[in-house]
Order: C-alpha cells, then sequence, then structure tokens
C-alpha cells in the first residue's frame, strides 16, 4: 500500500490546522524561519494565538502587530543584528496598542520545554537558574529535590504545541522531512506537537530521501502536512539556496518603530499578495538573485548494500 | 608582530576588541555571541592561536567562516564547519557538561559580583526599556569555565550597586540561594569597559580594578561605578592595541565595518 500523500497548499493547511486561540510553534534558530506560512496566518485573521518561538525575531512583531497574537512564549527577545523588536517593545513597555502576554525562559530552557514535550516528560530538569530572577518572574519554573540526593534541581515544564510549524529544504509526498545547516531544536518542536505543518523548498521522489536516511531529521509519521513553497524562509535563509537577506533585516528596524509603517508594510507585503509565489514575484529577480549562493556541496556518503546473492547460498 | 602601539580611542571597538581579544591566550574553545567577541575571536585566531575552537549557541562547533558572520546563525557559519549539532545536544552535552572554557557575554548591567541583568531597566511589569532576555546567557553563565563581559559604558547606570533584575546569576547569588548549587564555571571572570578592565579572581569574590586605560586614573574609574568597587593591589595601565592588531581588524577581519564603529 502506497503511503499516503500528505502534499497540500499553504492556504489550506493553515485554514484546516490553525485555529483562533490555539498554541502554535513557529521555530528555526536564525535559519528556515517559516515565514510564509506566518504571512498566510496573518492573511487568514487568525486571534488568539499562543505563539511559541525562541527568537522571536522579526517574524514576532509582524504577527503581533497584525493582531495575531495574544501571549509570546519565548527566550530572547530581539532580533540577530537588526535590534529591537519595537512592536514587541511597545506593548510589553506601554501597552501600546494593548497589552502582550509574555511567557519568559532562557534558550536552553525552550529547548528543555520542547524535549519534555517531544518526549512525554512531566518536566525536565536543567543546571540553569539558581540565583537568577527569572524563577520569580515565570513562576512555571520551579525547583525540585533530586530524588538521588543531589543538589535541588530547576525544571521547567513540557511545552506541546496545538501546531508546530517548519520550513525545510525538502520533503517526499509521505513527509519525510529533510533538513541540513542550522536544525535548531526543530525535531524536538515538531514531536511536541499535535499538528505538524512543514514547507519546503522542493518536494522530492520518495527515492532522493531514502538514498541519505541521516538527513531526516522529521519522518512521515511525525508530519501532518507538507507544502512546496519554495523561497517561503525569506527573509531568513534556507541553507544552500539562497541567503539571509541582512539588508531587509536592517530595513525592519525603522518600519517597527512606526506602527502605522508596520500595519502599512502588512498590507502592502501580507494581505495583498496572495501567495509566497506572488511575494518573491514584487520582491523582484534582482534582489532574490542578490541572496544566490554558490554551491559547496557535500561529499556523498556510501551506506552500501549488502550482497543477497552472497548470503543466500548457504 | 609589530609591537608598535597605536592611538585608538580606549572606548573605540578596536582598543576593547583588542583587549578583550588578549584574554583568550590559552583557552581553547570559547562559546561566542555576535558584534564585538565574534572580532575578538577572530583577532586571537590570528594573533594568539590558530586552533582556538569556536562554538555558538546555533550548535556550530569548529567554524571557519569564509567571510565575517552577521550573527550567530549566519550560513557562513555553517560551511565548512566540523559540526552542526542540534540545540539540546549543543546546550547539554557541550555546554552543560562542561566543554567550553569561556563564554563572552554582554549586558545592560553588571553588579559587584559578576551578576548580569539583560532583561529589564525599570520595573518588570511595566519597564521602561523591555531589553533582549536571558538567550543562552542564563546557560553561558553557570556552565562556562569563565565569562568575559564587554561593555560599551561603565557609568553608575551600567554598573549600579543593584541590579534593576537578575538574568544570569553570579555563582555569589547561586550560593546565597543554596550553597549546594553552586555551578561548576566561576561566573564572571574579566569585565572590559571602555574605561577600566576588571577582575574578580575569587568564585565567591567581588571584582577589582585591574588594569586602567590610558588617559584614566583608578579614581576615575572608582567614581563612574555603582558601588565601592575594590582596587587590585597591582593596578597597571592596560596595554593599548599594536598597530597590527588595529590593521588586522579593520583591513582583514572587519572590512566592511558592520561591527567596527
Amino acid at each position: 500500500m502506497a503511503a499516503p500523500d500528505k502534499v497540500t497548499d499553504l492556504t489550506s493547511a493553515v485554514a484546516t490546522h490553525v485555529r483562533d486561540g490555539m498554541t502554535v510553534a513557529l521555530e528555526g534558530f536564525g535559519h528556515l524561519i517559516p515565514f510564509a506560512a506566518g504571512h498566510e496566518i496573518i492573511r487568514q485573521g487568525r486571534r488568539e494565538l499562543t505563539f511559541c518561538r525562541m527568537t522571536p525575531d522579526l517574524l514576532a512583531d509582524q504577527m503581533i502587530a497584525a493582531g495575531c497574537v495574544s501571549k509570546l512564549v519565548a527566550s530572547f527577545f530581539a532580533s540577530g543584528s537588526a535590534g529591537s523588536l519595537h512592536e514587541v517593545r511597545r506593548r510589553v513597555e506601554s501597552a501600546d496598542p494593548e497589552p502582550l502576554e509574555v511567557e519568559e525562559y532562557s534558550h536552553y530552557g525552550m529547548v528543555c520545554r520542547y524535549q519534555a514535550g517531544a518526549a512525554g516528560l512531566p518536566f525536565f530538569p536543567l543546571r540553569s537558574y539558581a540565583g537568577s530572577d527569572l524563577p520569580k518572574l515565570n513562576p512555571l519554573i520551579r525547583k525540585v529535590a533530586d530524588p538521588y540526593g543531589g543538589p535541588d534541581i530547576y525544571v521547567v515544564p513540557p511545552l506541546r504545541p496545538d501546531v508546530t510549524i517548519l520550513h525545510a529544504q525538502r520533503a517526499d509526498r509521505s513527509g519525510n522531512v529533510q533538513m541540513w545547516g542550522i536544525v535548531g531544536a526543530q525535531q524536538e518542536a515538531a514531536y511536541a506537537a499535535e499538528t505538524v505543518i512543514v514547507t519546503v523548498e522542493e518536494i522530492v521522489e520518495e527515492d532522493v530521501v531514502r538514498s541519505d536516511p541521516n538527513r531526516t531529521v522529521l519522518p512521515a509519521h511525525a508530519v501532518t502536512a507538507v507544502v512546496e513553497c519554495p523561497g517561503g524562509a525569506h527573509p531568513s535563509y534556507t541553507q544552500g539556496h539562497y541567503d539571509r537577506d541582512n539588508a531587509f533585516y536592517r530595513e525592519w528596524t525603522p518600519i517597527s518603530r512606526d506602527p502605522e509603517a508596520v500595519l502599512g508594510w502588512l498590507d502592502e507585503w501580507v494581505h495583498q499578495v496572495p501567495d509566497r509565489a506572488a511575494y518573491l514575484a514584487k520582491l523582484g529577480a534582482e534582489r532574490w538573485s542578490g541572496l544566490a549562493v554558490a554551491p559547496r556541496p557535500s561529499q556523498p556518503v556510501d551506506f552500501g548494500r549488502r550482497r543477497v546473492a552472497a548470503q543466500g547460498a548457504s | 608582530m609589530s609591537t608598535s602601539l597605536s592611538d585608538v580611542a580606549p572606548s573605540s571597538t578596536e582598543f576593547l576588541a583588542a583587549v578583550a581579544a588578549r584574554q583568550l591566550a590559552g583557552k581553547r574553545r570559547v562559546f561566542a555571541g555576535v558584534g564585538l567577541p565574534t572580532l575578538a575571536v577572530d583577532l586571537a585566531r590570528r594573533t594568539l592561536d590558530p586552533d582556538v575552537e569556536l562554538v555558538y549557541e546555533s550548535g556550530i562547533c569548529g567554524a571557519q567562516p569564509e567571510g565575517l558572520a552577521e550573527g550567530i546563525a549566519d550560513s557562513v557559519l555553517v560551511s565548512g564547519a566540523a559540526a552542526v549539532l542540534s540545540m539540546p545536544a549543543l546546550f547539554s552535552y557541550v555546554l552543560q557538561r562542561g566543554h567550553v572554557d569561556v563564554g563572552f557575554l554582554g549586558a545592560a548591567q553588571i553588579d559587584r559580583w559578576g551578576s548580569l541583568n539583560t532583561s529589564f531597566i525599570g520595573d518588570w511589569d511595566r519597564p521602561t526599556v523591555r531589553l533582549p532576555g536571558a538567550g543562552g546567557a542564563a546557560e553561558i553563565m553557570p556552565n562556562a569555565g569563565e565569562c568575559i563581559v564587554v561593555l560599551r559604558r561603565h557609568d553608575p547606570g551600567a554598573l549600579p550597586a543593584e541590579l534593576d533584575f537578575c538574568t544570569s546569576p553570579s555563582p555569589v547569588r547561586a550560593h546565597e540561594e543554596d550553597p549546594r548549587m553552586v555551578p561548576p564555571g566561576h561566573g564572571v571572570s574579566t569585565v572590559i569597559t571602555p574605561m577600566a578592565v576588571l577582575r574578580r579572581p575569587e568564585k565567591l569574590g567581588e571584582l577589582e580594578i585591574s588594569e586602567v586605560h590610558p588617559g584614566l586614573t583608578v579614581d576615575d574609574v572608582r567614581a563612574a561605578t555603582g558601588w565601592e568597587i575594590a582596587v587590585a593591589e597591582d593596578v597597571r595601565e592596560t596595554a593599548r592595541p599594536t598597530v597590527e592588531e588595529v590593521r588586522l581588524l579593520r583591513e582583514e577581519i572587519d572590512t566592511v565595518r558592520l561591527y567596527l564603529r
């Protein structure tokens, strides 16, 4: 029996699986950030989401400004080289235009939450937070006794998103997802979730996946829907496909300072654009080709193959 | 290398990066952040030891970038690296298990024991400034062998008697909470500011003035610090960057002036 075909389009995937009030994780640590999927959530007008992302990045600025998010679960509140996320700051510092609930951890605290969620554990211990004010800020960071007699240790609760959305280089039609470069905590974030949507640069034949099984970060059993979405991580990047649009990140800072400018940008680049193909067309061939990378292929590895005839001889 | 000294200002990025690079003598594995630490590590690889291994919280070990990285998740750090680990592996096996010698950290505020605030200025509930938060710093502080902090300001606001919030605690604060929970790392060993180099020789001790930058006095540094800061027995003048170090920074490391200002 053939494996079920999980390929769909982004509009359907978001319409089917992302509903108001859900806890939604969009992960990718500076790499493979699922911008196209975030923009589709904005276009479909989702509300009251609990948005989970270790480094919110300017994707958080955009989704919060669009009114999709009532709560942010995160561990860093800036945008790499581009500096502050002003939409986040306005809401936190002056509740403008409305307050934003924030649940805050350190990076490893968030990683441990995904690990606990992915492994079905009640909590996860880590050697951080002793002496820190973070447990006072976030009472979900708790201290427990070591049952084996060691010192007390802090633990974090599992994070179990209703939906985790990722971007990757490639997948086959049944949903085996392959990824390379920085893989962050994507495997954990996916296994922690009820439903997993993955956008990919290309859908490939099953033989391609099976030629290199160690490259598979998510087997098909962990994936609900696959969407072919070239350029789906812009302005972040996809290793081996296109580089980070650093100019865009710098351009965002002045936009982000002005609430009207943010809404204007969302109107022009999200609401008035039907999908990622149209977004890339609007971006223009010149800008896109400026992000092209030169090839640097890995050396193929040999998985070998059992010599069936020789074995069968006995 | 030329030993002739440059005349770059002590507050300049060149000065701070060169002083930071020298702290890496004899260190093997460095956990680097973005910006000035990137420059310092690159300079140290050229002037001290080409085998200093760079580890990034994005999971990259043994990076050999062909260009200047714009961020800790830049693709140039990945291409040609020795390994790219998942973040659970990086934080648990590499960092928490004790494989990192030195962590570089920045902060908005540091106190006398080397605890850091990167979270809030003002009230926690309605802060005057919402800072970036913990990131990986709350893990680097307890688990790296030692931490070097580079501050862009030296005044009582940046070095206050009391932090507005403690994001990444010194072992001193961990000890106050529970002596059994004192982490394996030393915490902050060295602070480089636009005025001075401060050191914290004892794991449970206070920072003291160790070097004062050219043109400044110990009293200048004390007056700009928010507590009665201790002074080391043998305070020296900070050695200026050499002409060659400044040339490397400008002409080979940061040719586009991404971080040099």
